[in-house]
Parts: C-alpha cells; sequence; structure tokens
C-alpha cells in the first residue's frame, strides 16, 4: 500500500525531506519505523530505539503497536514544543 | 456547550486580549466567570538569550487536536465557552503566542479548565518551536517538567 510520510520540525531539517511517498509491505508502525530505520545515517540514528519522537496516523498520535490503515497519512515529529 | 461556542483558531496575525474577551460576553449574561492566559515569546531561554522563535505547526493535525483538548475540558467542567488562539510563524520576544480564555458561571471551572487546556496544548498540540540566539539556532526540547503538568490532571476532577 502507498503510504503519505510527513516529517515536522527538527526531523525534517535532519532528514531533509518534508513529505513522501512510501510503498509499505508492513502491518504496524514499528513495521515503518524499521523499514526507515534500513536507510541508515541519519535515519537510522534519529529512529533508534530510545530516541524521543512521535507518530501520528491519520492525524492521531498512536503507539508502535498501533496498524497502519491503507492510504494513511503517517506524521513523525519530536516531542511537541508549543504554548 | 454548544460546540459553534468554541473557537480555536490557529494563526500568525497578533491577537488582542481584551477583543476576544469582549466577545465572549457580548450579548448574554450568564457568564459569572471568564479566566484567560496569554503565553508570550520570552527573551531567554536556557541560560541563552533569544532575539527571535518561529513556531511549526502541523496543519490539520493541529486545529483537530486543540478541538479535543477543549472537548475534554468541556467533559470535565460545566463551560459556557472556549477561546484557543496559537499563533505560527516567527515571533519576537514580548510577542504573545497563544491565547487561552474559558468561560463558566463560576471561577472555579473558569480557572480549572484554562490550567488544564493549557497543560493539555504543551504536550498534545503539533507545534515545535525553533530559537534564534547568538550561538546560532536551535530547536526547543519538550520539557519533562510539561508532562508531569499535564499528567496530574490523570484523575483529578
Amino acid at each position: 500500500m502507498t503510504l503519505r510520510v510527513l516529517y515536522f520540525a527538527r526531523l525534517r531539517e535532519r532528514f531533509g525531506v518534508a513529505e513522501e511517498s512510501i510503498e509499505f509491505e508492513g502491518v504496524s508502525v514499528a513495521d515503518l519505523i524499521a523499514t526507515l530505520q534500513a536507510r541508515g545515517g541519519v535515519w537510522a540514528e534519529e529512529l533508534a530505539a530510545g530516541r524521543a519522537f512521535r507518530v501520528a496516523v491519520n492525524q492521531e498520535v498512536v503507539a508502535l503497536e498501533a496498524a497502519i490503515p491503507d492510504a494513511a497519512e503517517v506524521a513523525i515529529f519530536p516531542p511537541v514544543t508549543g504554548g | 456547550m454548544k460546540a459553534d461556542a468554541m473557537k480555536v483558531v490557529v494563526q500568525s496575525e497578533p491577537f488582542d486580549l481584551g477583543a476576544e474577551v469582549a466577545a465572549i460576553s457580548q450579548q448574554r449574561t450568564d457568564i459569572g466567570a471568564i479566566a484567560s492566559f496569554v503565553g508570550l515569546a520570552r527573551d531567554s531561554n536556557d541560560g541563552s538569550g533569544v532575539q527571535a522563535m518561529t513556531l511549526e505547526h502541523y496543519p490539520g493535525m493541529t486545529e483537530k487536536a486543540l478541538v479535543t483538548l477543549v472537548d475534554e475540558a468541556c467533559t470535565r467542567w460545566a463551560l459556557l465557552d472556549v477561546t484557543v488562539i496559537h499563533r505560527v510563524g516567527r515571533l519576537l520576544p514580548g510577542d504573545p503566542i497563544v491565547l487561552v480564555a474559558v468561560a463558566s458561571s463560576h471561577r472555579g471551572e473558569a480557572f480549572a479548565a484554562c490550567e488544564f487546556i493549557m497543560d493539555a496544548l504543551k504536550t498534545r498540540a503539533p507545534f515545535w518551536k525553533k530559537e534564534e540566539t547568538p550561538e546560532g539556532e536551535r530547536w526547543v526540547d519538550a520539557r519533562v517538567s510539561d508532562a508531569e503538568a499535564a499528567e496530574r490532571w490523570d484523575g483529578i476532577e
């Protein structure tokens, strides 16, 4: 399935991309993170276990175990700092 | 509270606290209390001077997240109206960043809900601050104290 994946703030700058389309073979958020980690470099570094990042699926923050529906909008971003 | 009584806005323009509070109480006489909070851009953070900051957000999710936490406040307290305005873009020290105004019959609900909404916004609304300091630009890190402030509402009525 095809996912629209967005990156924000520090992660957008580190990855050098704001948005991309990804052909995804997995099921869960954890599978997507593993796919991105496999790119190596900053991807492996920023998305390593223990690093603080959040994942939203269709604009709601979810846990790593959550399933990703077809054609979902997935966003990966640092912990928020508004207000 | 009716859903249409709620005002949730993300904008780059400044806001006027007085005008927002006046709009809440206009043409009604059932409100006994309006509690408001305004967050400002500070000129220092973590031991560095801050010359400016830029607020980024996640269009679409931001508005949804803000409506969700205002809905939660309306479930917990008897509220008559809520306004939340959050600015994005480049701001200078002294500029207002965020406004929360809560109307209720009595002050207790208004104070509590206003603080709850700010605590929830700090940890759940997708905004990010980048500061310009004499040492260069830096993204602000999330604070443990903000997470703790949000968590203390869990289980409290």
